[in-house]
């Protein structure tokens, strides 16, 4: 049995503590008395994956077994989580892989000729060839590429139908050929708790005028958190949207949870508690740190992003969505959740080299903060880890780059939209639609390897609630005039920022530490 | 004997600021370079005599110093020019002045504006076919009759320029100055002027999308004509400094652009594509449907090429550069118009081809030549401010250096008063 997670207070004999930064990290000393979250370690992984998935598949939750839905000359569509899942890429096999070969063996044996694969990519990037072979495996790349494995296409007019509206008004409009299947099997990794469930179909398949409905900055900033559904008004809407899109089209979805073993063996240090590293992982943390700051950007990128996670299938299960996700969501709290009592005055987070949109990519400053102020800030459930009012200290160097081709549209939010205002209501009303609309962007999203133009407006938003519940941004190490641009401010030290946060939070703040990655829940109380 | 700035002939010091300040480093040092390498000198001469009765001697007030004589200076304008001009020459050719001598209605004192232009009047010979026509700035007869060659007073042996004390001009340069136009504003004339003619040089449609790369003198009076004289749409301007930005919203850009992201904000603004060669400038499939180069650099020239939309149209006002690549003129079809200095013609006669012709011709109507218009312009237009740097002839090391940094240090426009001490 692993164990849980807990909340270290900062003492005497507390060593240095590791906080990530980009493509790097750093050991800090944490002012004495600060609280320290821990995530629980890794949960043991299933011993027999193949059995499981089988098992999945042939006992579902709500819904016959797979083999019973399938029938020939049946039109079978099986969507699965695109690259942005899960964080970092992990070592092949893929899960979607493994799942992939048991659903297709089922539907050849049952004589299923129609069948088309789509990456639910909403209105992220495509998926290189290269990518979705990494995902998909070799043999289902052979069979079914590219006529019958795709990415899903927003901008495809001809191929996205729409639903109808919900009670609340919201447009449904989703990929049309998964809509007019017999049967849409969905495939997901559930690596934090906002993803699976309702939002599978509804965004993952979906376009900007479904997407609008949610993705903005009124329902990011009255989700809290957006990792905590029941109090999440963006999974309100993904409900609503679910409801109507189950009276359209069947769904059997296959969920799985992973462990938390983010890191490869040779960073196997980043994995454990600081005061728990032996000789071999401090040397490794000596060695990769000098190695990784002797390395050229290019070069450094490219390490981490090779760095595949050795993550383990910690649960699956399979049958109606609204059935399946609360076990899927159990899992992932056995995994990530831990009790904290109270809230703080200043909150610490070291944003990762990765987030959900810079996989073989770069992360830029807008990514930066929606890592830091959405994704990070948002791990929680209850209360976010700081006080209304407090002070949000992050980490990270926030170089002015940006990916040309993944990135296009980002690159004018920087410089066009956020030099005007970084206040995301206001960016949304007099921008998001230009953004949206605009034939090149749509045209790179289509034809290239590029973000939706409307993207960059949803990253800012996901940072909505943050903003509005912080009294001040602090970012350790980063570009001052990046960061300025974004309307943060810079501290070269730790201490330098706990004597800018003075003014907000007085001489002697409560200090908590959200020590991730691995992903780590805090529960308030 | 008067004070005068002369730039004289010395191919050590031509080649050897042209090479100093032909680099990256001496460009951005090109002020100091350019103040003790160039063969310009103070020095005392003698007056300039009058070639007949219908020329008068002028007592410059302020003489400005213009984008063009910081090329002669830095080595930068083209060779293609030196038959136009005679050496020695005293420099400045944008001028307020008071006259010296009695003229046929121009009493002696009057405070005046001068049209440099040495056309086929001032040297006394038989009008050619563009200035009978009132193009004088495209004359024929620019290297012969009562003067030596020059293109302009400020470029010819024989007239003086504005950098000294006396010059003369003759009567037809010369337009009176209201008594309410103050002299700050009335050196402003000649540069107002020539935007006045680039503007005019091209049918701008009503609505039509404008980038006008260069918030400097040249960019500024462009817009400003542009909104005078036009009906332009959307104005997009490029600029460097921070107060060009400020002072090309006041006088009605749509949207002021850093030259770094130009590119990729105008096609946010106009649509189309951007694209990234694998060397050189970002360009556009699309953009704006006229373009005027007002900084006279490559890097100007090659942005407008590289933004203007097919078909469209580039301006260059500024004298361009060498080392464009001009593959956009001949993929995209665009059509390449030379603006130089102003005339007297007024506006170009609207063709019957041209969309809204009649509403045009109307807007056409009693609008006279280039100067006159540019007078009238200076007493109205919010050009405050526009002068801010003044210096006398000996100071003239600081001047140049300060005209040369003129963006950087908030300025506009830099003047001689050679009355000053």
């Amino acid at each position: 049995m692993s164990r849980p997670g807990f909340v270290l207070e900062v003492d005497e004999r507390t060593p240095p503590l590791l906080i990530h930064q980009g493509e790097g990290f750093r050991l800090e000393n944490l002012p004495l008395g600060s609280k320290v979250i821990y995530g629980p370690d890794p949960l043991p992984g299933l011993r027999d994956v193949n059995a499981a998935i089988r098992h999945a598949l042939l006992h579902p939750h709500g819904m016959e077994p797979l083999p019973e839905l399938l029938r020939p000359g049946m039109k079978l569509t099986i969507a699965f989580d695109d690259i942005s899942l899960p964080l970092p890429q992990m070592q092949t096999p893929d899960i979607r892989q493994r799942i992939l070969e048991h659903v297709l063996e089922l539907a050849a044996r049952k004589g299923v000729n129609d069948v088309e694969l789509v990456a639910a990519n909403a209105l992220h990037r495509r998926m290189t060839p290269s990518e979705l072979k990494r995902a998909v495996g070799e043999r289902v790349f052979r069979a079914f590429f590219p006529e019958h494995l795709r990415n899903h296409d927003a901008e495809d007019k001809d191929n996205m139908v729409h639903l109808g509206k919900t009670d609340h008004g919201e447009d449904v409009e989703l990929n049309k050929r998964a809509m007019e299947s017999d049967l849409l099997i969905y495939v997901n990794i559930n690596l934090t708790p906002m993803s699976g469930g309702p939002k599978s179909v509804s965004v993952g398949l979906a376009g900007y005028n479904s997407l609008r409905h949610h993705h903005n900055s009124h329902v990011l900033k009255h989700s809290r958190s957006f990792n905590d559904p029941p109090n999440s008004a963006m999974h309100h809407s993904y409900n609503r949207m679910a409801d109507l899109l189950g009276g359209h089209v069947k769904v059997f979805t296959i969920e799985t949870s992973v462990n938390s073993e983010s890191f490869p063996s040779a960073m196997g240090f980043l994995n454990k508690r600081e005061w728990e590293w032996n000789l071999k992982d401090q040397a490794s943390y000596l060695a990769v740190k000098r190695a990784n700051e002797m390395l050229p950007t290019k070069m450094r990128r490219k390490v981490w992003q090779s760095q595949y996670a050795p993550y383990k299938m910690t649960g699956i299960n399979a049958g109606a969505p609204s059935e399946v996700h609360p076990l899927t969501m159990a899992k992932v709290h056995e995994q990530q959740r831990v009790e904290v009592n109270g809230q703080a005055d200043i909150g610490v987070f070291g944003v990762p080299f990765i987030c959900p949109y810079n996989v073989n990519s770069i992360m830029n400053p807008i990514l930066v903060t929606s890592m830091g102020l959405g994704y990070q800030f948002n791990m929680y459930l209850n209360k976010p880890i700081v006080r209304q009012g407090g002070v949000g200290i992050f980490y990270h160097p926030m170089p002015n780059e940006f990916h040309p081709v993944h990135h296009p549209s980002y690159i004018d939010f920087f410089e066009e939209v956020l030099a005007e205002t970084t206040d995301p209501a206001q960016l949304e009303a007099k921008y998001e639609k230009q953004f949206a609309t605009d034939e090149w962007y749509i045209h790179l999203y289509r034809n290239s390897y590029a973000y939706h133009g409307v993207h960059p407006f949803y990253m800012w938003y996901w940072a909505s609630h943050a903003m509005d519940h912080l009294g001040d941004v602090i970012f350790v190490g980063a570009d001052r005039k990046t960061a300025a641009r974004l309307g943060f401010r810079t501290a070269t030290t730790l201490g330098d920022a706990l004597e800018m946060a003075k003014h907000t939070v007085g001489s002697s703040p409560e200090i908590s530490y959200l020590h991730m990655p691995p992903l780590t829940l805090a529960d308030v109380r | 004997m008067i004070l005068a700035l002369e730039y004289h002939r010395s191919a050590a010091r031509y080649i050897a600021t042209r090479t100093a300040t032909g680099t990256k480093l001496g460009g951005r040092m090109a002020g100091l370079l350019v103040g003790n390498m160039a063969p310009l000198r103070l020095t005392n001469k003698s007056e300039p005599r009058r070639p007949s009765d219908e020329w008068t001697r002028l007592k410059p007030l302020l003489s400005g110093i213009c984008g063009s004589d910081l090329g002669l200076l830095s080595g930068s304008n083209s060779p293609y020019l030196s038959p136009m001009i005679s050496t020695p020459f005293v420099p400045g050719h944008e001028v307020v002045a008071e006259t010296m001598d009695e003229l046929p209605g121009l009493p002696k004192g009057s405070r005046v504006v001068m049209d440099p232009v040495l056309s086929c009047r001032p040297r006394g010979v038989e009008p050619c076919v563009w200035c009978a026509t009132g193009r004088e700035s495209r004359c024929d007869r620019i290297t012969g009759g009562a003067v030596s060659s020059g293109l302009q007073t400020g470029y010819c042996g024989d007239t003086g320029g504005g950098w000294s004390k006396q010059f003369v001009a003759h009567a037809s340069q010369l337009h009176p100055v209201p008594d309410e136009l103050s002299n700050e504003r009335a050196v402003l004339v000649e540069p107002i002027a020539c935007a006045v003619h680039s503007v005019r040089r091209v049918h701008v449609p009503a609505g039509a999308s404008i980038l006008l790369i260069g918030a400097g003198t040249v960019g500024l009076f462009t817009l400003l004509a542009l909104r005078e004289f036009t009906q332009a749409g959307p104005i997009y301007v490029v600029a460097k400094h921070r107060h060009q930005r400020e002072r090309a919203i006041q006088l009605g850009a749509t949207e002021v652009f850093e030259p770094k992201r130009a590119a990729r904000a105008l096609r946010r603004a106009t649509g189309g594509s951007l694209q990234h060669p694998q060397m050189g400038a970002d360009f556009l499939l699309g953009g704006a449907d006229i373009a005027f180069e007002c900084t006279g650099g490559t890097g100007g020239l090659t942005s407008a090429l590289r933004m203007v939309r097919a078909g469209g149209t580039v301006v260059a006002s500024g004298i361009p550069a060498s080392g464009v690549d001009l593959t956009p003129l001949w993929y995209r079809e665009l059509s390449l118009v030379g603006a130089y200095a102003s005339d007297h013609g007024g506006p170009e006669k609207v063709t019957d081809d041209v969309p809204n012709a009649a509403e045009e011709r109307t807007r056409a109507d009693g609008r006279a030549g280039d100067f006159t218009e540019a007078v009238a312009l200076a007493g109205t237009a919010p050009l405050d401010g526009y002068v801010d740097a003044v210096y006398s002839l000996s100071q003239w090391r600081d001047a140049i250096g300060h005209a040369f940094a003129a963006g950087r240090l908030g300025t506009v426009k830099v003047a001689f008063a050679p009355g000053q001490q």
